[in-house]
């Protein structure tokens, strides 16, 4: 499902390894007579509502000759409809809860340790996983996949840094979903004993919605942003697992008062674990290491 | 803006379990909307009636359920209402605590004509 003008299907959602941007687009696009809505509205809608104010249409009309009946034939056939209630008690979200389940066995099969990282834009997400694919690349035998509404950019840094990498595009749609997940790996091909990141579209609110069937979600917050991101994101917060407190390297030039970011967080979710680290400097990252190791032991 | 693929998602749903019980058309849904679920009221309320817009829950009647949170402490045991997602016990301090209610995301039921 499009979650862009709300069609049935994903037409603008693309799925790319960084090699094959420049060749036609692999996806298919269904313009089939799939039921669809778009949120344009006509200047006319009004009119299709109007009503017939003071006046009634009177279709009676007499018949002035009668028909004969050479048989009997009762018409007992009635046009009486029922009404009946469905009580489904369904969870809104329970195809896309199927598909994360799905992912989360194929996972499983496999053994990968799948992170969902979750961010707002500019929080240092590629950053961290260049740096932690370029040093732990091959022990931790790293797949990518990036989740953006536009561009290659992103898996391209991937590629660069030596991952296996699928783009997924996601239109003007806000987040990733299971199904989208679904669909890449299939395209990823991965192997087992492996390690998956997973780089949502930055944004703090829609995400936090959407299981994807990840191991652990990992919510990445830098110290330029302020130190009540987790009261005015708390859903984000409370169904991460850890949060990385980025560019901690910036921390002497900054008013970002750490203690107190530690406490709202803690008070969103008490279970949360934190690592201060910086992508530029490295410093954190052996702690980072450590705890997806810990993972795979679970 | 998630409210429209949320809403798309209500559609989708209804049509397929309509189509099993051979509605002729849907004249009433119910949903339950917990204030944590992540939903805005005025957003899926904007949403919905596009989303139904040439499906078989075009003319039906919706009602919105908004269920407040609930929680209870796992420490002393007391139920109270937290204040958003701030669930820290107003009885003992604990952030030890857990939501009874507030995170529904349902479609309750819905109303058929059948032949």
């Amino acid at each position: 499902m499009c979650g862009t003008c709300g069609c049935g299907d994903d037409d603008h959602i693309t799925y790319h390894k960084p090699n094959e941007e420049n060749q036609e687009h692999s996806h298919l696009h269904h313009h089939g007579p799939v039921a669809h809505t778009h949120f344009h509205r006509h200047d006319d809608y009004q009119l299709s509502l109007h009503q017939h104010q003071g006046h009634s249409h009177d279709h009676s009309h007499d018949h002035e000759h009668t028909h004969d009946h050479p048989h009997d034939h009762t018409h007992d056939h009635t046009h009486l409809t029922t009404t009946q209630t469905v009580q489904i008690q369904r969870n809104i979200l329970s195809k896309n809860e199927l598909e994360a389940a799905r992912n989360r066995g194929y996972f499983d099969a496999l053994k990968v340790v799948a992170l969902n990282l979750v961010s707002s834009p500019g929080s240092g997400k590629t950053s961290i996983l260049e740096r932690t694919i370029t040093e732990k690349g091959r022990e931790l035998n790293c797949f990518v996949i990036e989740g953006d509404q536009q561009t290659m950019n992103d898996a391209q840094r991937i590629e660069k840094a030596g991952a296996p990498v699928i783009q997924i595009n996601t239109g003007n749609g806000c987040h990733l979903d299971a199904i989208m997940i679904g669909k890449a790996l299939r395209q990823l091909n991965m192997s087992t004993n492996s390690t998956l990141f997973i780089e949502n579209v930055g944004n703090l609110v829609c995400p936090a919605l959407f299981d994807l069937g990840e191991s652990k979600r990992v919510v990445i917050i830098s110290v330029t942003e302020g130190e009540d991101k987790p009261a005015k994101y708390p859903n984000m917060f409370e169904t991460s697992h850890l949060c990385l407190i980025n560019k901690v390297d910036l921390l002497p030039y900054l008013d970002f008062d750490m203690e107190k970011f530690l406490n709202i967080a803690k008070t969103v979710n008490p279970m949360l674990q934190f690592i201060p680290i910086s992508a530029k400097t490295g410093e954190g990252f052996d702690q980072w290491y450590a705890w997806i190791s810990q993972q795979g032991v679970e | 803006m998630h409210e429209l693929s949320i809403a798309i998602q209500i559609a989708e749903i209804i049509t397929e379990e309509a189509a099993k019980a051979e509605a002729l058309t849907v004249t009433k849904v119910i949903l339950e909307i917990g204030s944590l679920s992540g939903i805005e009221a005025d957003a899926i309320e904007l949403a919905v009636p596009e989303a139904f817009r040439n499906t078989i829950c075009e003319n039906a009647a919706v009602e919105y359920h908004y269920i407040k949170a609930r929680a209870v402490c796992e420490s002393c045991c007391n139920e109270f209402d937290p204040i958003d997602h701030y669930k820290i016990c107003p009885f003992c301090n604990s952030l030890y605590t857990s939501f009874l209610k507030g995170k529904e995301l349902n479609i309750k039921s819905f109303d058929i004509v059948k032949p």
